[in-house]
């Protein structure tokens, strides 16, 4: 299983946000997407999860199903948590797992510690708990590539352990990760792409 | 299907405990229907002529109302990103999202404008024409509705856009629509009917193609 990425290139806006970028990963590895702010980490992350298109440059994905986009072999974990404050956290967590097609709501919202919670609407949730309860979207179903945006953002001690002992797993059954964060994530990085700014 | 169905009962869910969309439409058409008649006077002859015509001049504009937050909600808080990821093509993401919204928006003011017409005397042969005429085009309104939601979703004040937009395409919805609910021709009202199913199937077909389009163009 691998993601390679050559030479791409992104613009936002009319601005070129980044160009001449390589990615590589394979199976059982992490990638951390490192640099300051607006230097590209979201776009390369949405890049790859097939939300923007590359402005030049190729991105492929082998040894997945052939049949389906990346994006549909991908997990998202953006900075926008898709909670519906009208909604329960259980019903929150339902929806996603019918639309991802899992069954498995109520065990994926016991992945953060979110189980006593499920009855309460998504609203009254803290910061915290918002980005636990999107956290809990990357057990619905297995998808072989996690893209995690900043995932550690809000995090407790104990849910940064829970995160770091998750990805490690992932890592374990040979999936892939890769992570924007600007502190540490628990997790030995593979490789390190460093994203420049101007 | 199961996909869809997750979407539709989630985006339902969402729709009726919020009560916005359904209230907004509902509230602005009662308002129209009431103020009409104490705007034009009691000429009772004048308003019967008149009823078809401002019955769904009203639809049109309710439906309007709550089109700028069919994919609002769902682009700000990250979810449109994320449908797109799911297995299902994003083109039926969007044919969910109308649907909901005519059964949130469309389909109960297509219900209750008939009998609200009473209020503004529509005689009473008209009202089974009248709710026909209503049901099938109140289809395509939310479609086109859903259509000038993608096109300007992420703007601010959208909703004025929309109307702009929109407003223009909804003009023949308008002419079949009376003629179909209004039996001064004999004959023309089923001809009519069948020209507004003509118009809502084809947007059924066209809108959500373009409006995924122009969705994913926003996103990028």
């Amino acid at each position: 299983m691998k993601l390679v990425g050559e030479g791409l290139a992104v613009e936002r806006g009319g601005r070129c946000v980044f160009r001449d970028v390589d990615v590589a990963a394979a199976g059982g590895e992490l990638v951390l997407l490192a640099g300051p702010n607006g230097s590209g980490k979201t776009s390369l992350i949405k890049l790859i999860a097939g939300v923007l298109e590359p402005a030049a440059g190729k991105l492929s994905f082998t040894g997945g199903d052939d049949e389906l986009t990346i994006g549909q072999q991908a997990h998202l974990i953006g900075h926008q948590q898709a909670i519906k404050p009208a909604l329960t956290v259980l019903e929150n967590m339902q929806f996603w797992a019918g639309f991802f097609g899992g069954d498995r709501a109520m065990a994926c919202l016991d992945a953060f510690g979110l189980g006593e919670l499920s009855g309460l609407p998504a609203g009254v949730l803290s910061a915290g708990q918002r980005r636990r309860l999107s956290l809990s979207r990357l057990f619905l179903s297995y998808r072989p590539i996690w893209l995690l945006d900043e995932p550690n953002v809000g995090l407790d001690g104990a849910s940064l352990a829970q995160l770091a002992n998750h990805m490690r797993e992932h890592l374990k059954s040979g999936g892939l990760i890769v992570a924007a964060a600007h502190t540490d994530l628990g997790v030995k990085a593979h490789r390190t792409i460093e994203l420049e700014g101007k | 299907m199961k996909t869809a169905a997750a979407l539709m009962k989630r985006d339902l869910a969402v729709a009726f405990r919020q009560g916005s969309s359904l209230g907004t439409a509902v509230g602005f058409f009662l308002t129209v229907v009431v103020l009409l008649p104490i705007g034009l006077g009691p000429d009772q002859a004048l308003l019967a002529r008149i009823a078809p015509g401002a019955l769904w001049i009203a639809l049109l504009m309710s439906v309007l109302l709550s089109a700028d937050r069919i994919f609002s909600d769902d682009f700000e808080d990250g979810s449109l990103e994320l449908l797109t990821m799911g297995r299902v093509p994003f083109e039926a993401v969007i044919l969910i999202k109308a649907t909901v919204h005519w059964i949130a928006a469309g389909l109960p003011l297509a219900v209750i404008a008939p009998c609200l017409g009473f209020l503004i005397n529509i005689s009473p042969q008209q009202v089974v024409p009248l709710a026909a005429a209503m049901i099938v085009g109140s289809l395509g309104i939310s479609l086109l509705a859903t259509l000038g939601a993608a096109v300007t979703v992420g703007l601010r004040r959208g909703g004025v856009l929309v109307a702009v937009l929109i407003l223009p395409l909804y003009v023949p919805f308008l002419v079949f629509g009376v003629a179909a609910s209004s039996n001064l021709v004999p004959g023309a009202a089923s001809a009519a009917l069948m020209a507004l199913a003509a118009l809502s199937l084809a947007a059924l077909v066209m809108v959500p193609i373009a409006a995924a389009a122009a969705l994913r163009s926003h996103m990028r």
